[in-house]
């Protein structure tokens, strides 16, 4: 039985699809957006799988697919899955931190007929980019983005910006100016995952942001057609929340490493979701008519202040998965709005972490790094939490 | 601005972006990074002859064959302008 809401849902269409191949990583940055549960996803697809899910997008009118993870150089048959992909018709985006790569793999990809490559950078200093990313890699992605331009390849540089390396900015700038980035992207912490445990170390001040910004602006000005920077500022400082994925279920699928399909990479965290698998389901039943994928789909599941909002169709009521967070109801406002009855809650955190930012002894408290030891621990703890409330 | 473009001209896509008919959208796209655009049909049609080969007069007299009658040139060069601007195409060099 058609479902209510599908007339629309035939209308939306997955163009792009996020193929996160796994959550193993060399790397352990502590403002990593997977979730804090990576260890529970060893339980890999299969390159079959990955196949039928490209497959069944692609017929869906999936254009852009990005490879991503963890590290998805870690996945053997990374070359195999580039050719099906590009096969089929799809631009493909590899998403990496450049370790794993070598100038043979490289050579491969192009083969395959990879469009695209993207390397993070930590910072643009060796060691502040090895002490955040937890190991020596600095000087490996330098020469694999000079390896990535010799091959000819679009090349985008990702430098996710927070308190410890934004007022870098120049330098971070500069050194993507040096590697011949065609696209640079500046992209500020959002607050999930291992970042939301670490907001305190994280969180840039106003300070920081507004010079930050001036930068940015001065090297969109000056690099004008040789290199696009793009730089967003982080929402926690805004009154407009963002148009999450252009609204839940309106063009993205992720598609996580145990077979889970998910409106955005966040969405997991979201209680009350089952969220389906695409061992159990094919991607045009998932994308139609699953319950979840239409759970926040276009306006009727709003509550106030966005369902009288005329605002809400540019904003969709902004994120679900930070309304969650921030407000224990995925369905309320993002907080992020100043009509958000939580807007000053969040505001006054902001606040007060800016205030301790100069504080020595609160900077240095340390990190907790991405990797599969912290995973397991976090899990153990809540699962003891969950059961001392039962 | 002068003018980017002369009859003689052979405009080629960038390596960069690239063209694609798209049968669930019914339109032309321009892929890059991340990225797409969708091409009305008249943009397509100039898009798809952006092949390196053509000059924009032959072009021009290409795309007259197909919709005899209109008025394109201006269309044609108003577009290319665009196209360059966002950086889809640049002049093949002449050898
Ligand atoms: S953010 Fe860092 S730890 Fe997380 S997947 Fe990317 S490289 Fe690995
Ligand atoms: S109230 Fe809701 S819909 Fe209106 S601007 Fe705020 S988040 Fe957007």
């Amino acid at each position: 039985m058609p479902m209510a809401g599908s007339e629309q849902n035939k209308l939306s269409k997955p163009l792009w699809l996020l193929a996160e191949l796994t959550y193993r990583c060399p790397l352990q940055c502590p403002y990593c957006s997977n979730p804090l549960e990576i260890a529970r996803y060893d339980n890999e697809l299969s390159t079959e799988d990955w196949i039928r899910v490209m497959r069944q997008a692609r017929a869906m009118g999936a254009t852009q697919l990005g490879f991503s993870g963890g590290e998805p150089l870690v996945r053997k048959d990374l070359e195999e899955l580039i050719a099906e992909a590009r096969h089929l018709g799809y631009y493909t985006n590899l998403i990496t931190s450049g370790v794993g790569m070598d100038e043979d793999r490289v050579k491969a990809f192009k083969v395959a007929g990879l469009d695209h490559i993207q390397i993070s950078f930590q910072a643009s200093n060796e060691e502040l980019n090895n002490f955040l990313g937890g190991t020596k890699t600095f000087q490996h992605k330098t020469h694999m983005a000079h390896i990535v331009k010799k091959y000819e390849y679009p090349m985008v540089l990702n430098i996710v910006l927070h308190r410890k390396n934004i007022d870098q900015i120049r330098d971070i700038l500069d050194m993507t100016i040096d590697l011949h980035a065609d696209y640079v992207e500046l992209a500020s912490t959002q607050y999930y995952g291992w970042s939301r445990i670490n907001v305190d170390q994280l969180l840039p001040t106003r300070a920081q942001l507004d010079h930050a910004e001036q930068v940015a602006r001065e090297y969109q000005q000056k690099m004008k057609g040789k290199m696009k920077v793009i730089y967003v500022i982080p929402d926690y400082f805004e009154n407009r929340p963002k148009a999450c994925m252009n609204g839940w279920g309106a063009i993205f699928l992720t598609i996580a490493p145990n077979g889970t399909a998910l409106p955005c990479h966040a969405a997991g965290q979201l209680p009350g979701l089952e969220f389906p698998n695409v061992r159990d389901h094919s991607i045009e039943w998932i994308w139609n008519d699953s319950p979840d994928f239409n759970k926040f789909r276009g306006f009727d599941w709003m509550v106030e202040p966005c369902r009288s909002c005329p605002e809400k169709i540019k904003d969709f009521g902004g994120c679900r998965c930070q309304a969650y967070m921030l407000t224990g109801d995925a369905r309320n406002a993002d907080p992020v709005c100043d009509k958000s009855p939580y807007h000053k809650q969040l505001h006054d955190d902001v606040e007060r972490i800016g205030k301790l930012a100069d504080n020595k002894e609160f900077n240095e408290k340390p990190l907790i790094f991405r990797n599969m030891k912290n995973s397991k621990k976090i899990i153990t703890e809540r699962q003891a939490e969950t059961s001392e409330l039962s | 601005m002068a003018n980017t473009f002369n009859a003689e001209d052979i405009p080629v896509i960038t390596p960069t972006f690239r063209l694609q008919w798209e049968q669930v959208q019914d339109c032309y796209v321009i892929l890059y990074p991340e990225g797409m655009v969708k091409l009305s049909a008249s943009a397509g049609e100039i898009m798809k002859r952006c092949d390196g080969v053509m000059n924009i007069s032959n072009m021009i007299n290409d795309l007259h064959k197909q919709f005899p009658g209109a008025d394109l040139e201006n269309d044609v060069y108003k577009f290319l302008e665009v196209a360059h601007a966002n950086g889809w195409i640049r002049t093949k060099q002449a050898v």
